[in-house]
């Protein structure tokens, strides 16, 4: 056999037994171990608040705009130059402010653009506030107190530099759900 | 606190975890590849393998184990793919696609982790599992391993021997990547990302796909693989749910290709040779930073294609350090990026993957290039070339010049052609400058094994396909086969003592020099293509 031969049949024994540690035995470890309490939670995704999907109605808190199609994931990949989607931007920012009844120039940036996994669950401080009395009106309740709920599902930094805050859409409307009861 | 001091102080973080880290792991790194002694762990694999662990191969031999070993993982990679129906987890995803199989395969195979696929939709979790992870792991071993080849051509005196690539694959996975990676899976489930074996998961009425992501997302980022197990990659909140995953997955990323330089420092027994190196990548990674930043901070509209819970600061850090290491992980889709914060990306991989490069590719195409500027010096003051005891000849710049010049061709035969062919028509997802630069793009991360991508272009059909698959492989293996081929002939060499002529390489001249020959070589190479795509846009 040709020494090339002899190698690549070398490799394919070496690949077969690592992929014997490394396919099968590591991630077997890795979910063996996130069963651990306090872990499995969070590999599961139970009751997870990192994903937010649109709730209709007035009601509930609007995420960002989604160019994801479920169950899959994923951006808008328009560039800042593409005048086609800077029409779309338009659309959106004047069904968020008649939605809300503010003027166009009101409406935040992260209202109108699409995140990059289509699932963010954040929005800024900004759009939350600007949805704040619609939301109220529909579920009965006093503006200062769905204020109350957008500032307790706000979440900071990571040790107060890593990221960037924002108001987590997901639990503030599953806190709405609680509270409207 | 405001966004940009906040964003700064994280970059501070990030540099002083990697400096606590630098001098123990580097040094680390250099006993796995030194030892004599192999593990037990390590015995059974050579036993069940049927490999001899204590002999040593030739620069040839070496280098057909490295293209044997790529060529029959890319076949059971295929394979894998195309029973996928019969395989535990699919979900019905099905049998994929020759095309896609195909490209997939050279794609991981290569470290490239280009995805033409939509994971949530085509691959099953045996697949990422079984085929997918194992090649993060490896590929990532096999770049590591050639470096160390490298290295040992520079140590080796009178030598017609590099080392054994078996031992040198299999010690890079069991010993380096292995253990890190395992604490580190657990570490980002800790933080929230997913570990899952079922399909998805019903969030207020609607399923999203789930998958076994953390063993996978730490071996993607510690190996700078960059294939994302969702489709969003680690702009999915399932693989980067917060501030903290994402700072961790970006010290993974530079972890070892920042701390090989100490390892090739102590191989070489002269540490600031592999200080010279990391300074020159850390300045190239930090003026990339500034510019991708101050881009994107200026941007019209700065968060399409970002996350808030990163924001411009942490998506600026990510992509910088993607690009600059061969990665292609993303945490912001970089299609949607302003002209000047798109390009930088674009040319942190037209530099060639050395701003720290990826795992071992990095260090041995930076080592090439000081061969390059180390002869041009030669040139300038009409000396033969030495660098780390060894003469550089006609063989030896001859097989640097044709590693260097591989990737700047495939990239520029690949896109010319593309941007005529039909097939390119209706792939695209903006018109333009902008169109171009994302077929740019796609040739450059491909050819530059990164696998990040402008996205918005369509690469399902068979031209895409195939012609950004072969290359992946061109990228990959043109250069490997140079690389061993020069070690081989440094190898050989008696070493010579450094003299009052000699050029020292661990002083600021030669940083300079250096830092110089990278950016050169890009300039010359790319600047009409950059002229017309990313150049373009950030001007109108």
């Amino acid at each position: 056999m040709t020494n090339f031969g002899k190698q690549a049949l070398a490799g394919l024994r070496v690949l077969l037994v690592l992929t014997l540690i490394t396919g099968i035995l590591y991630p077997a470890a890795v979910w063996a171990v996130s069963r651990l309490p306090g872990l499995q939670a969070n590999a599961e995704a139970v009751d997870t608040t990192l994903v937010a999907v649109t709730r209709e109605g007035d009601g509930w808190f609007f995420p960002r705009p989604s160019a994801a199609t479920l169950p899959a994931s994923g951006g808008s990949n328009k560039g800042e130059l593409n005048e086609d989607y800077t029409a779309v931007i338009a659309e959106r920012r004047a069904e968020v402010a008649q939605r809300e009844g503010v003027a166009e120039d009101l409406v935040p940036q992260d209202a109108v653009t699409a995140s990059a996994s289509g699932l963010d669950p954040h929005i800024s401080d900004a759009y939350a506030q600007l949805q704040v009395s619609r939301v109220a009106r529909a579920n009965g309740l006093s503006d200062d107190a769905v204020r109350a709920l957008v500032a307790e599902h706000t979440d900071g930094r990571g040790l107060g530099i890593l990221g960037e805050p924002g108001v987590n859409v997901t639990a503030l409307n599953r806190a709405l759900d609680e509270t409207a009861k | 606190m405001p966004s940009t001091v906040a964003g700064l102080l994280q970059v501070g973080v990030l540099v002083v975890a990697l400096a606590v880290v630098y001098r123990p792991f580097g040094d680390y790194m250099a006993r796995v590849y030194t030892s004599t002694k192999h593990s037990r762990v390590e015995h059974a694999v050579y036993r069940a393998a049927r490999v001899d662990p204590d002999s040593e191969q030739r620069w040839g031999t070496y280098a057909q184990a490295v293209i044997g070993f790529s060529f029959v993982s890319v076949v059971l990679l295929i394979i894998l793919q195309r029973v996928q129906s019969i395989l535990p987890f699919d979900y019905g995803r099905g049998t994929v696609s020759p095309g896609m199989a195909f490209n997939t395969a050279i794609s991981f195979v290569t470290n490239t982790n280009w995805q033409s696929y939509v994971p949530e939709s085509v691959l099953g979790h045996t697949v990422q599992m079984v085929g997918l992870t194992v090649q993060n792991f490896v590929s990532g071993a096999v770049g590591m391993a050639v470096a160390v080849a490298l290295v040992r051509g520079f140590t080796r005196d009178q030598s017609d021997r590099l080392g054994n690539f078996w031992v040198d694959l299999t010690r890079g996975t069991i010993r380096i990547l292995l253990p890190v990676a395992g604490v580190f899976a657990v570490v980002l489930v800790a933080t929230g990302v997913v570990m899952s074996l079922r399909s998805g998961v019903t969030v207020d009425g609607q399923t999203v796909a789930t998958a076994p992501v953390a063993s996978q997302e730490a071996i993607k980022e510690l190996g700078t693989n960059g294939g994302g197990v969702l489709n969003a990659n680690s702009a999915h909140p399932f693989e980067n749910p917060n501030g903290w995953s994402n700072l961790i997955e970006i010290f993974l990323i530079l972890l070892i290709p920042v701390c090989l330089t100490r390892t090739f420092g102590t191989m070489v027994g002269n540490r600031k040779q592999g200080y010279v190196l990391l300074g020159v990548m850390g300045v190239l990674w930090s003026a990339m930073l500034a510019v991708i930043w101050t881009a994107e901070a200026n941007g019209l509209r700065p968060l399409e294609g970002k996350e808030t819970r990163f924001g411009i600061p942490s998506s600026a850090l990510f992509a910088d350090t993607t690009t600059a290491t061969s990665t292609g992980a993303v945490n912001a889709m970089h299609d949607s990026f302003t002209g000047l914060g798109g390009g930088g990306t674009l040319l942190n991989m037209l530099f060639g993957e050395m701003t720290p490069g990826g795992v071992g590719t990095g260090l041995y195409s930076i080592l090439v290039m000081a061969i390059i500027a180390m002869f041009l010096a030669g040139l300038m003051v009409g000396r033969t070339p030495e660098y780390l005891g060894k003469k550089l000849g006609k063989r030896e710049v001859t097989a640097a010049a044709i590693s260097i010049l591989a990737m700047p061709t495939v990239v520029l035969i690949g896109a010319g052609i593309a941007a005529v062919v039909p097939a390119t028509q209706g792939a695209l997802n903006n018109h333009g400058s902008h169109g171009l630069s994302e077929i740019l793009y796609a040739y450059a991360s491909a050819s530059n094994n990164n696998g990040s991508a402008f996205a918005g272009i369509t690469v399902t059909n068979d031209w895409f396909q195939a012609s950004l698959g072969v290359c992946m492989a061109l990228g990959r293996f043109i250069p490997i086969i140079a690389v061993l081929c020069l070690a081989g002939s440094l190898a050989k060499q008696k070493k010579v003592p450094a003299t009052a002529g000699t050029l020292p390489t661990t002083g600021p001249l030669f940083a300079t020099l250096l830092t110089g020959a990278i950016v050169l070589v890009a300039a010359l190479t790319f600047v009409p293509a950059l002229a017309l795509g990313p150049i373009a846009e950030a001007l109108l």
